[in-house]
């Protein structure tokens, strides 16, 4: 049976409609699971973080800034970076030197192939 | 109205081109005559643009010939059976890119009225803005090689003079120069590769070149000439060190529009490598597949691991680009690597070409939208860097949720566009290779984990200080994204009924090289 809206992908199928009644479903399922609980429970120190018994932050201090973030991926990719970054040098003659070494190389590949 | 419909594909370029030239005199009589000549310009090159789209969607290829008593009309009666006049030919491949550009145009040229209204020189960018959307479609429309290397012209020259717009800025005058010199390095090589084809089949014609080609040593050279310049245009790497340094310092309406000039070069190469020299018995489909393929999954694994350590968001962005551009060139490889396999072509390989093209569409979309949202943050702020930014969900609402629907959608997130094409792309790429599709999740969830983190740098956390002043964009800005971000979703949820209408028939179209050239020579 074809279900509208459905993307035949050769090997499968998906359908966003479906996805979104899943969607919403769940999301009925957690509202409802949500308004059963106790209503006294968003008051006094429930409402405060724990950070590890640390106080917490003033306001503006709380947002990390975008160089903290994935500091463990750069970290553990260090050797990959490190061969990689001093490849982008700026240097526009850099660029075109690349541009023409992956034409020579093409060239020799479609002359002798 | 017939006689109308009848020249579309010249008003698809003589629209832009007009309001072109008669911006600086409207700027004369001032500011809002100049914005009114925008609109209406933007509007009906769209207009031009998808009615052009709709017929050879309905109808099949269009084909116009500049100068000849009837537009249809290839080859003259004395011209010895070479059709010697200009010719546009739009079948259902250029179809598609007009159909981005037209979409993308409106939404751009929308969003500068207000992004660059603080800035002077609005007659030259303007100017410059409508020669670059008449180069972009004058590209993908035109059947002539020469004619395709001036559109790639008029495209670079103008894409560079937007980039150094903001003279005042050094980085700015950089990174124009920068595509300038790449632009005309590649468009010299292009021109070379024009002239070996001219010399020995004394045609300028695709069809007719196609048709007579020998696929002698020359050729080849000249097949390289083309192809290399062109892939360097898209970004692909090891070729794309000028696209981070080019689109973070444009402005952000001229980025997204350099996001849709790259994606005119991709069908260059596609047109290339499938029409020009695509005949089946003589042509070797898999190395040049295997070239496309490399360098697709190189493009996309560097561009992603390159742009999460970036600290400047439309720097980030541009890697993403080299990224995404990836996608596209591994599904259209893929298909042309298997291609003079019949069994692997109808079993993947044309659903791997639909998923490339699909994704050209969907990238052009996504990623204009977040190269918008990037530069509404800079309007307001005036900063891209992310360690400064944060807390701007607050006061800028509109713009966080159309970043937010643009960064589900590059990241592969349903229901967003970028699921769709992605899916496709990963379930017949994993029949070519198991390991390819495979490194495309893994490039996808690291595109993932890079947009968090730009949306929590520049939208979460409590409002900061300095930004006290920061409110929503103005309200031409929001249209823009609004446009863009509509798509986005659109083709998220009814992706089969784009496959059916668009992408199945510019697969086709690219694959059917004999109907091209038959559409010109057809019956001489």
């Amino acid at each position: 049976m074809d279900i509208p809206w459905t993307l035949q992908t050769g090997a499968g199928a998906w359908n966003p409609l479906l996805w979104l009644v899943g969607f919403a479903v769940a999301f009925g399922v957690a509202w409802l699971v949500r308004s059963r609980g106790r209503p006294d429970n968003r008051s006094g120190d429930a409402l405060k973080p724990f950070i590890s018994g640390n106080e917490e932050p003033e306001n503006a201090g709380g947002h990390i800034p975008a160089s903290n973030l994935y500091w463990g991926f750069t970290e553990a990719m260090k050797a990959y970076y490190s061969r990689l970054v001093p490849f982008h040098t700026g240097i526009p003659s850099d660029y075109v030197a690349w541009l023409l070494g992956v034409m020579a190389l093409m060239l020799v590949i479609a002359l002798t192939v | 109205m017939d006689s109308l419909a009848l020249h579309l594909p010249a008003l698809l370029v003589a629209i832009p081109l007009f309001t072109a030239f008669l911006i600086p005199l409207a700027g004369r009589a001032g500011g809002t005559v100049r914005s009114a000549l925008v609109i209406l310009g933007a509007a009906l090159t769209s207009l031009a643009g998808l009615a052009l789209a709709a017929r050879v969607f309905a109808g099949g290829t269009v084909l116009y010939v500049f100068g000849a008593a009837a537009p249809h009309a290839a080859i003259p009666m004395d011209s010895g059976g070479i059709p010697i006049r200009i010719i546009f030919q739009v079948d259902a491949l250029g179809a598609l890119m007009v159909v981005i550009a037209a979409l993308s145009s409106l939404a751009i040229t929308l969003y500068s009225l207000a992004a660059e209204s603080r800035q002077s020189g609005k007659d030259g960018f303007y100017s410059m803005l409508f020669l670059l959307v008449a180069g972009v479609l004058g590209m993908v429309s035109t059947g002539d090689l020469f004619n395709f290397f001036v559109f790639l012209e008029i495209s670079s020259l103008a894409g560079a003079a937007l980039v150094a717009y903001r003279i005042d800025q050094g980085e700015a005058v950089e990174g124009g120069l920068k595509y300038a010199l790449l632009s005309t390095v590649g468009a010299l090589s292009v021109l070379m590769a024009i002239g070996i084809l001219f010399a020995q089949y004394n045609a300028l014609n695709i069809a007719t070149v196609a048709s007579r080609l020998r696929f002698g040593a020359l050729d080849m050279i000249a097949l390289v000439l083309l192809a290399v310049p062109l892939a360097m245009k898209c970004g692909a790497v090891p070729m794309h060190f000028w696209t981070p340094d080019t689109y973070t310092t444009a402005p952000s309406s001229i980025t997204a529009l350099l996001v849709v000039s790259s994606q005119a070069s991709l069908y260059g190469l596609f047109r290339i490598l499938f029409t020009l020299y695509g005949d089946l018995l003589r042509f070797n489909w898999a190395v040049f597949g295997w070239f496309l393929v490399i360098l697709g999954a190189l493009s996309a694994f560097v561009g992603v691991t390159m742009a999460i350590p970036q600290k400047d968001v439309k720097r980030l962005m541009a890697y993403h680009a080299v990224s995404q551009t990836g996608y596209m060139l591994l599904g259209v490889g893929v298909g042309l690597a298997v291609f003079a396999d019949a069994g692997a072509l109808a079993a993947y390989g044309k659903t791997a070409m639909a998923g490339g093209l699909f994704h050209i569409i969907n990238h052009a979309m996504y990623k204009g939208l977040l190269f918008l949202t990037a530069g509404a943050v800079f309007y307001r702020t005036g900063t891209r860097n992310l360690n400064r930014l944060g807390g701007l969900g607050h006061a800028m609402p509109w713009t966080m949720v159309f970043f937010m629907i643009g960064a589900l959608a590059i990241a592969g997130i349903p229901p967003f566009n970028g699921f769709a094409s992605k899916l496709l792309i990963y379930e017949s790429v994993f029949r070519f290779s198991p390991f390819l599709a495979i490194l495309a999740m893994v490039v996808s969830i690291l595109t993932l984990a890079s947009f968090v983190k730009v949306f929590h740098s520049m939208f979460m956390g409590p409002p900061r200080a300095e930004f006290a002043g920061v409110r929503e964009v103005p309200a031409p800005m929001i249209a823009g994204m609004a446009i863009l971000a509509a798509f986005v979703i659109l083709a998220g949820l009814v992706p089969q009924a784009f496959v059916d209408r668009m992408i199945a028939p510019a697969v086709n179209a690219l694959v059917d090289r004999a109907g091209y050239i038959a559409a010109i020579l057809g019956g001489h």
